[in-house]
């Protein structure tokens, strides 16, 4: 990763409750080789699972696979600027916010970092009691507040709220978070990708150009909490070139389901770019990595809303090639 | 052991029993009694110090709200508006305008050795300077290759020059934040809003709260204030109490000309109740005399005038949207119910009326859980609250620590922008409390306002802003409330009413030593008592000896 880019961080949101130190856990235990670090500034332990736990030095916690995890009180960019400064900076850093604290708020005062950008902001509601939060007197305007920012909301403990409630809680979402794309899910257990992006090697190892199960290996039986039972990914191979901006209106639209998604592409003019696509939101940087001869796309979407059919047509329909 | 009768003028025990006395007895730094020389001869041998016979005594100032940093900051340059006195004594005079802070800074600038140190300075206000806002271009006058950084007085925003910018990393064009107002050039503009605009900055201007707090000069200049005020005892509300700290209040507070009783708070922040609380429960067994470890602070919203304090309907008066929760109202709840079952005290900042009613659900649902009969919880600020709360902070048995000094300051403010005419009225109404039965206490909340008792009780007393409004008749209280909230009234909110507070047998011989009597003065002049010094723990300090 080139030394003088931006640190990406995913900003971790949501009320008390909702899951956040469960999915910090759960990426934790799946870095799937990246350096994460994890700032935390709930009131409350940092509270890593124990085997993870390599050695603690005081604030810090060096986890297995050279992670780190630190809280960081009232002084962020402090907090910041010790990471960079370790003997090996983390290369994905995310945020988990205190339960009252506002993640897009925290997004602006990333802005603040001269080496770091907010590259998505998740937000975890507990899918059971979200509505009861979303009318509590004191925090209601809070909670709906963090969720009117987010990127991605998960709606945590899905097996407990029900099918019901589910749906009732995408009711309430899509009246208050219309910019958020919402999914369901068990014990915060998501794909890594969802989180930090998917980067240049996951879209080279999904080489083929099908519906394959997700994330490899057979399609599994769908275990109640597993990532795989909620999540499903697909890979599409598109022209040589591109029109970059259709498609990420098109990727980004909420009709086709898709949450996250990465391309490596050549613009309509020929110029080698990687789209980075997060509910939506979009993103469109210059790439070495685009293949010549064809487009490549991983979609990464809610398991029965991820449609791949319609999600081809409407690229075709709408994108122009060459 | 030698007994000292001192003799005074008059001596104001604040004992209801026995209001006035003439001479006081005291022995191993404790009081034997008040009342005529005949009466304090019966503890047997002594000696007679007539040096106060011609001032007035009170019980040594309690301040409930105050912050060491009041102390730590006069090595920074003092800018405010108003006339203040650094713990030397030296009055530095009000900076009334933007080329006034602008002179100043200049001078402190040339007595530093460095081209490139950074100069810091506090007290800033411009809202009395209209509506100009202060810009880089500003600072930049005093030096554009010198870092300034100019505090607020609200402690909420910070000024900076482009060569303080620069050293942030703030000077550049991509910045999109709200504490960060934006020139025409698309550059900052050099005002920094807000503790995480203001964060990114201070360290590296060498404003940096955590390394002040662990500053033992800081701590014996706060002293050396609360001598020349008349306090006795006064507050640290709240640091997170690190170790060295500790350990630096302990030696520095042990140093046996040391003035001052000090009552640090742990602030509840980003460590788990049940070990906060562990951590109050140790600190509180190394408590000594004049260092009182022990009790815990929450805070649960922001400020009124910054617009952060959570309010109940109809909110900010300008239409602003409602503040920050600081902590959840259930994470509150939790500290409530692990404090009580551990006899810990706690003292909740409250600005709205929103957190005030959250703290209090938060309050009644914690004592169905663990019942307690004397817990004292107070709430701090608590400025807003109306008549209806004050009941409930009565039979929920808390206390309130009210910011009688905010009227003076930001009055004005509230009366036009924040909360309009009615709240502003209500606001910090002592009188509402005292006739509900409500235990009150008044704070300077130094150094958001000047510590200064005496300034905090005519505050009480007049209501005055400082465009000279009287900000809501009917919640002025007399003197003898007054004095007694500065007092007994703050003690009470401690725990200390039984040591502290009064002048009666048995108690701390603490004492203001007045060159005015509080209670002949006019009402209206109460602010100008003069303070000669303090007795404290038996022991005599002078602020003309310091």
């Amino acid at each position: 990763m080139d030394a003088a880019a931006p640190l990406p961080v995913t900003i971790v949101g949501g009320y008390l409750g909702a899951g956040k130190t469960t999915l910090v856990n759960h990426l934790l235990r799946h870095p799937d080789g990246r350096r994460i670090a994890v700032l935390v500034n709930d009131f409350g332990d940092i509270a890593i699972d124990a085997d993870l736990i390599d050695a603690r030095d005081g604030d810090l916690i060096a986890l297995a696979g050279g992670c780190v995890c630190c809280s960081f009180g009232s002084d962020l960019l402090g907090a910041l600027e010790r990471l960079a400064e370790l003997p090996a900076p983390p290369e994905r850093l995310l945020i988990e916010t205190s339960g009252v604290a506002l993640p897009g708020a925290l997004a602006r005062t990333l802005t603040l970092a001269p080496r770091a950008r907010a590259a998505a902001i998740v937000v975890l509601a507990d899918a059971e009691t979200l509505e009861a939060r979303l009318d509590d007197r004191y925090v209601g305007d809070t909670v709906r507040a963090q969720l009117a920012e987010a990127d991605l909301v998960l709606l945590n403990k899905a097996d407990l709220a029900g099918p019901a409630g589910i749906a009732r809680s995408r009711l309430r979402l899509a009246a208050l978070a219309p910019r958020a794309r919402a999914s369901p899910c068990v014990r915060a257990a998501v794909p890594a990708e969802l989180v930090f992006g998917i980067d240049a090697d996951g879209v080279a190892t999904r080489a083929a150009p099908d519906d394959r199960p997700p994330f490899g290996g057979p399609r599994p039986a769908p275990a109640s909490h597993a990532a795989s039972a909620w999540f499903a990914s697909i890979s599409l191979e598109l022209a040589p070139r591109v029109d970059v901006a259709r498609l990420a209106a098109v990727l980004t639209a909420p009709a086709h389901g898709v949450l996250r998604a990465k391309g490596l592409l050549r613009d309509i003019d020929g110029t080698p770019v990687a789209l980075q696509v997060v509910g939506a939101r979009a993103e469109i940087v210059a790439s070495g990595h685009a293949d010549p001869d064809r487009g490549r796309l991983v979609c990464i979407g809610a398991r029965g809303a991820l449609d791949g059919a319609a999600l081809r047509a409407a690229i075709a329909a709408a994108v122009r090639t060459a | 052991m030698t007994i000292t009768i001192y003799r005074a003028r008059r001596i104001l025990t604040m004992n209801p029993a026995r209001p006035e006395a003439t001479h006081v007895a005291v022995r191993d730094g404790r009081i034997l009694g008040a009342g005529t020389l005949a009466e304090l001869q019966g503890w047997g041998a002594h000696r007679l110090d007539e040096r106060f016979a011609d001032r007035v005594l009170m019980p040594g100032f309690v301040e409930g709200h105050s912050h060491l940093l009041e102390g730590t900051q006069w090595r920074f340059v003092y800018v405010g508006y108003f006339d203040r006195e650094d713990p030397d004594g030296r009055v530095w005079p009000g900076a009334r305008s933007i080329d006034a802070v602008v002179a100043r800074l200049a001078e402190a600038a040339r007595a530093l050795p460095a081209p490139d140190a950074p100069l810091v300075a506090w007290g800033f206000d411009p809202i009395y300077f209209g509506g100009r806002r202060c810009e880089r271009g500003d600072l930049d006058r005093v030096s554009d290759t010198r870092p300034v950084a100019v505090l607020h007085a609200s402690m909420h925003i910070i000024n900076a020059n482009s060569p303080a910018l620069a050293r942030a990393g703030l000077l550049r064009a991509d910045i999109d934040h709200p504490g960060v107002p934006l020139g025409a050039d698309g550059l900052p503009t050099g005002e920094l809003k807000g503790p995480d605009a203001m964060g990114a900055l201070a360290p590296k201007v060498g404003f940096d709260r955590s390394v002040l707090a662990g500053d033992a000069q800081g701590l014996r200049a706060f002293a050396r204030l609360c001598v020349r005020k008349g306090v006795t005892t006064a507050t640290d509300l709240a640091s997170p109490l690190p170790e060295n700290a500790v350990a630096m209040m302990l030696e520095v507070t042990g140093e046996p000309d040391f003035p001052t009783r000090i009552v640090p708070l742990l602030r509840l922040q980003s460590q788990p109740v049940p070990d906060a609380i562990a951590r109050v429960v140790a600190l509180k067994a190394r408590s000594t005399d004049r260092l009182r470890l022990g009790r815990l602070k929450a805070v649960l919203d922001g400020s009124i005038q910054g617009f952060s304090a959570r309010l109940r309907w109809p909110g900010y008066f300008n239409g602003a949207p409602n503040g920050l929760w600081y902590l959840a109202p259930e994470q509150l709840q939790a500290a409530y119910v692990e404090a009580l079952a551990h006899g810990v005290q706690v003292h909740t900042h409250t600005n709205g009326d929103e957190a005030t009613e959250a703290a209090l659900d938060a309050l009644q649902a914690a004592l169905a859980r663990h019942p307690a009969r004397d817990h004292r919880f107070t709430l701090q600020h608590c400025q807003l609250a109306d008549a209806a709360q004050f009941r409930r902070i009565r039979a929920l048995g808390a206390c309130v620590n009210l910011f009688a000094n905010h009227h003076f300051y930001w009055g004005d403010q509230h009366y036009q922008s924040t909360v309009g005419p009615e709240r502003a009225e209500r606001m910090n109404a002592c009188a509402t409390a005292l006739a509900s039965g409500v235990p009150l206490a008044i704070h300077s909340d130094a150094p958001v306002t000047p510590l200064g008792p005496l300034f905090t009780a005519w505050c009480a007393i007049e209501r005055r802003t400082a465009s000279g409004r009287v900000l809501g008749h009917a919640e002025r209280i007399d003197r003898a409330a007054a004095l007694r909230a500065i007092t007994l009234g703050a003690a009470y909110t401690l725990g200390l009413d039984g040591e502290i507070g009064s002048i009666e047998a048995g108690k701390q011989a603490d004492f203001a030593i007045l060159a005015d009597d509080p209670l002949e003065i006019a009402a209206d002049r109460i602010r100008e008592v003069r303070v000669d010094g303090v007795v404290q723990g038996g022991r005599v300090f002078l602020a003309a000896d310091l």
